[in-house]
């Protein structure tokens, strides 16, 4: 998905925190906002951002209109074992994109 | 009408379009509230990063660490960020466990005036621990459409 930024270490020494830092185009419509015909926009965010490793969810963040356009989160996860880090963000109007990096943890 | 009266009348119109419907101080302290119960709140622990002056408020980084050891015995349950100005006083709330080995995230928020931001974490022996931050808006985030 080109929508989507993730930054996090190819490699890690087994039990060391890594940062890992994720972008997402969205428009985060806060449902607050009146258009260019003077009508409230209808509500569009992203509600949840969640991370798995190896399948084992390892963070979530519930999000809220208050979160700027293009969601940046950065977070940390021990480094347990070499895998996939799995990267999901779900919100209105169906929104859900999935993003998949490799990490080898040596 | 005298220069005078009309003046004074100007001001009180430019007054009344900031009374549209916000979160305010109670309704932060609320949303609050409904988080911690009647558990006591302390300060310290938390460390929360923004920036004191902001010049646009559509996008500021925040960044909140926690001291805490992260293990299976002790470590940050949640992070919750709140303001008391934008509509809504929730900004996020963040569920972590000893899998993150470090209590921090950060994002990217909005905010719609100047105001206090807090951030509480709750640890898993049952404590909150809080931090505070005073933020100047000179330009609020999302009035209207942009074009």
């Amino acid at each position: 998905m080109a929508n989507v930024l993730v930054n996090a270490p190819k490699t890690a020494r087994r039990g060391q925190a890594v940062e890992i830092k994720a972008l997402i185009l969205h428009p985060m419509e806060t449902g607050f906002r009146p258009g260019a015909d003077g009508r409230i926009l209808p509500r569009n965010i992203i509600e949840l951002f969640t991370a798995t490793w190896n399948g084992v969810e390892v963070f979530r963040i519930e999000l809220s209109p208050a979160i700027a356009v293009n969601p940046f989160v950065s977070f940390f996860a021990v480094a347990t074992e070499s895998g996939t880090i799995g990267l999901r963000w779900s919100g209105d109007e169906g929104f859900l994109v999935e993003e998949q990096v490799a990490i080898a943890v040596e | 009408m005298d220069r005078r009266r009309f003046l004074a009348g100007t001001a009180a119109i430019v007054v009344l379009p900031l009374d549209r419907a916000r979160a305010t101080p109670e309704a932060m302290a609320a949303a609050i509230k409904k988080v911690v119960g009647d558990a006591v709140v302390r300060e310290g622990r938390v460390t929360l990063d923004l920036p004191p002056l902001i010049e646009n408020g559509n996008t500021v980084p925040l960044l909140v660490s926690v001291e805490s050891p992260m293990t299976e015995a002790d470590h940050v349950r949640a992070i919750h960020v709140f303001n008391e100005k934008n509509p809504q006083p929730n900004v996020f709330v963040a569920r972590l466990g000893p899998r993150n080995g470090r209590a921090m995230v950060g994002t990217r928020i909005k905010l719609g005036d100047s105001q206090k931001i807090v951030a509480i974490a709750e640890t898993s022996t049952g404590q909150f621990w809080s931090a505070s931050a005073d933020v100047i808006v000179t330009l609020a985030a999302c009035l209207e459409e942009s074009t």
